[in-house]
């Protein structure tokens, strides 16, 4: 029997899916097959690229050859004159758009050039469907490391050092807070995934667990070594069915091999995980909404304090963190605290994956080092914007963020910067938006999307984002007067300050931010004969968005 | 069952081969690369045999800073199967009429010798592109 000398790994993630590319797969296994060269080729299904736009990928390996939007047709000529011959099938490269040059190999591509990838080391590289390749690649090991070499004050001082922090968008210290479910007097414990992912444009959690479960598996089982829990749970949208079935295969295997289950490694720790599916509501994401939703309770937030950590899963002491922050966790015990926080700018450190979506040309998944800038991203990485058309801004943050315009790309990345510019990180959905969009609808996008998904449990979110969205409706319907713009401004301010959680707190953010950019594109739709340009008595009690 | 690190490295080792494919060193600078002339005329002359030689041998001697690639016709259709080794920061070195039987003399000297074998060697005017 020959031995295997080429992988064709085939993207199986669910954007090159939708393009076909179980087809690909299917034909060139049969190919492959006919021309007898099968056990010389072996073909791979793999997580997301993260080159979704230029999906289905195909990437021969060791070659490197990277191959973009091969249908199924084009299986034929990958195994005929790739695989059989040795000769790239040209048409098949990805052509840079500036350049127009055709580019072979991954590395050589802009779109990889200045990503780093911790969270997606995986993703791309192996089969998730398999336990024995994420060990070969090194998995497991800082988990076994973690619980026979390591106390729980070593793992958690280690994740402190890193200086890690929550990628679900509160940006809190991760290692902190697990020292605070750790501190909690109780017998039982629990840390739970927070793989809700409900920010439109957002798909960064479902990549990973699609592309690499495994790490989620890791990352959760140290952190419940190190706050003491024997439980965890996978708080995950049940509109992810494939993130959920290789999640699901993963638990499978970690438990075959022992890595999950009674006496870990062969101590005494014992840890196991479930899954708890979501419904798809955006506030269930909120960590005590989500913990509601677990005790099949109504997925309504709680005041805090007390937070989870003290008070949480069936009140117990309990962890909530993010997919992304879990997938960081192995990394850092691995190559270290110091390794981690090399990375990175002073107060935020590591990479942050993001999710491009909007008028850009590389749709994708990227992960960069944070302090990176967002003209780097959007036009070096992301390739710049669709059909040469000009930038106008980028959403970060979701609903809960903030515009960005022109003259603030340039500000390094990190959760201080984006706060101090008007927007915030978020999970890392980032929306790019051209000259042809108009902003107010943009924000009234928004409105739309957070007064659907407020829960109704408090007042000023149930109630003020329907008035702030009818009124945005009032506006861009040109029925709108000075009065209607300065209601507005002072509902967003009352809506911010006056709601329970997270989702009132930050929705009008869109309106204020839209405000302060581009009072331009409010005043356009407004006919006030009495005051044409906002002057006079309709002149808002807050500074945001006053003309002068 | 794993029950212990040396459990889990045993199958760490015992996988590698799975994804030994797909790992580059960082900047690939210190892999050495064998090249096969797969054309028509090199799989005819029995490149294919050459190829999967390679692969094995390599494989079995755990010569992990190795990576075998196939490539198209170079034009040396009288001397098939055609081998090219590229050392880094050394100048290739084109091999002609490599069949199967002469491969493991290729490892042994060249590859893990630095010395090529001399007799193979196809003494073109050779300017790396
Ligand atoms: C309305 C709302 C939605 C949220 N949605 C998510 C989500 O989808 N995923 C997530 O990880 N965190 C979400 N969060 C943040 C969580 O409450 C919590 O801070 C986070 O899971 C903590 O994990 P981390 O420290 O690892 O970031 C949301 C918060 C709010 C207020």
């Amino acid at each position: 029997m020959a031995a295997t000398r080429t992988n064709i790994m085939v993207c199986g993630g669910t954007g090159c899916l939708a393009t076909e590319s179980e087809k690909v797969m299917k034909n060139l296994e049969l190919i492959l097959k006919a021309r007898g060269y099968d056990k010389e080729a072996t073909i791979i299904k793999t997580g997301c690229f993260g080159f979704c736009e230029q999906g289905p990928i195909v990437k021969i390996e060791p070659d490197n050859v990277f191959y973009v939007k091969v249908g199924p047709k084009d299986a034929k000529d990958i195994i005929d004159e790739h695989i059989i011959k040795g000769r790239k099938v040209e048409r098949l490269l990805y052509v840079e758009p500036t350049e127009k040059e055709r580019i072979r190999t991954q590395h050589d591509m802009p779109f990889y050039k200045k990503q780093l990838r911790i969270a997606l080391r995986n993703c791309g590289l192996v089969n998730p469907e398999d336990i024995e390749e994420y060990i070969a690649l090194g998995g497991y090991e800082a988990l076994g490391k973690s619980i026979t070499e390591m106390t729980r004050d070593q793992v958690i001082d280690t994740i402190k050092q890193s200086g890690l922090r929550g990628r679900g968008g509160g940006g809190f210290p991760t290692g902190l807070k697990w020292e605070i479910t750790m501190k909690q007097n109780s017998e039982v414990k629990f840390i739970i995934c927070n793989a809700d992912e409900g920010d439109p444009g957002a798909f960064m959690d479902r990549s990973i667990l699609e592309g690499d479960p495994h790490s989620i598996i890791e990352g959760m089982a140290i952190g419940a070594y190190a706050i003491g829990a024997n439980k965890g749970l996978v708080y995950i949208r049940a509109e992810y069915p494939l993130a959920i079935e290789r999640l699901t295969i993963a638990l499978r295997q970690a438990r075959d091999m022992g890595l999950l289950g009674e006496n870990i490694f062969g101590t005494d720790f014992s840890f196991d995980i479930t899954l708890k599916y979501g419904a798809g509501a955006f506030v269930c994401g909120e960590e005590t909404a989500l913990i509601n939703s677990c005790e099949g309770k109504r997925g309504e937030p709680n005041y805090k304090p007390p937070y989870p950590a003290v008070e949480g899963y069936w009140g117990h002491p309990t962890c909530v963190n993010n997919v992304e922050t879990f997938a960081n966790i192995a990394p850092i015990i691995t190559h270290g605290a110091q390794w981690f926080a090399s990375i990175g700018t002073e107060k935020s450190k590591g990479t942050k994956v993001f999710a491009l979506a909007g008028k850009i040309n590389n749709v994708g998944l990227v992960e960069v080092p944070m302090g990176t800038t967002l003209r780097e991203i959007i036009f070096e990485i992301g390739g710049g914007i669709q059909g040469g058309k000009k930038f106008k801004a980028v959403q970060t943050g979701g609903p809960s963020g903030g515009v960005i315009t022109e003259k603030e790309l340039d500000t390094p990345i990190d959760y201080d910067s984006l706060l101090g510019i008007g927007s915030m990180m978020g999970s890392g959905g980032m929306i790019v938006m051209d000259e042809t969009d108009n902003m107010v609808n943009i924000a009234k996008f928004y409105l739309e999307f957070t007064m659907d998904e407020s829960c109704g449990r408090c007042t000023p979110c149930r109630v003020g984002t329907k008035r702030l969205y009818e009124l945005l409706n009032k506006i861009t319907s040109g029925e709108g007067t000075m009065a209607d713009i300065d209601a507005l401004k002072q509902l967003a301010y009352l809506v911010k300050d006056g709601s329970l959680c997270g989702l009132g707190q930050t929705a009008p953010n869109p309106v204020i931010s839209t405000m302060k950019h581009f009072w331009d594109e409010y005043m356009a739709f407004v006919k006030d004969e009495d005051h044409p340009r906002g002057e006079g008595r309709y002149v808002a009690k807050n500074k945001i968005g006053v003309r002068t | 069952m794993i029950k212990s690190l040396d459990d889990l490295r045993k199958i760490r080792e015992e996988h590698q081969n799975k994804i030994n494919l797909r790992q580059h060193s960082e900047n690939g600078m210190n892999t050495i690369e064998v090249l096969v002339g797969m054309a028509t005329c090199g799989i005819t002359a029995g490149a294919r045999e050459t190829l999967n030689t390679f692969v094995e041998e390599l494989g079995k001697q755990g010569l992990s800073n190795t990576k075998v690639v196939t490539v198209g016709c170079i034009g040396y259709c009288h001397s098939e199967p055609t081998v090219q080794i590229n050392v880094p920061g050394k100048e290739p070195v084109l091999y002609g009429n490599v069949k199967k039987e002469r491969v493991g003399e290729i490892i042994e000297k060249h590859i893990k010798g630095g010395q090529p074998v001399e007799n193979l060697v196809l003494h073109m005017n050779f300017e790396r592109t």
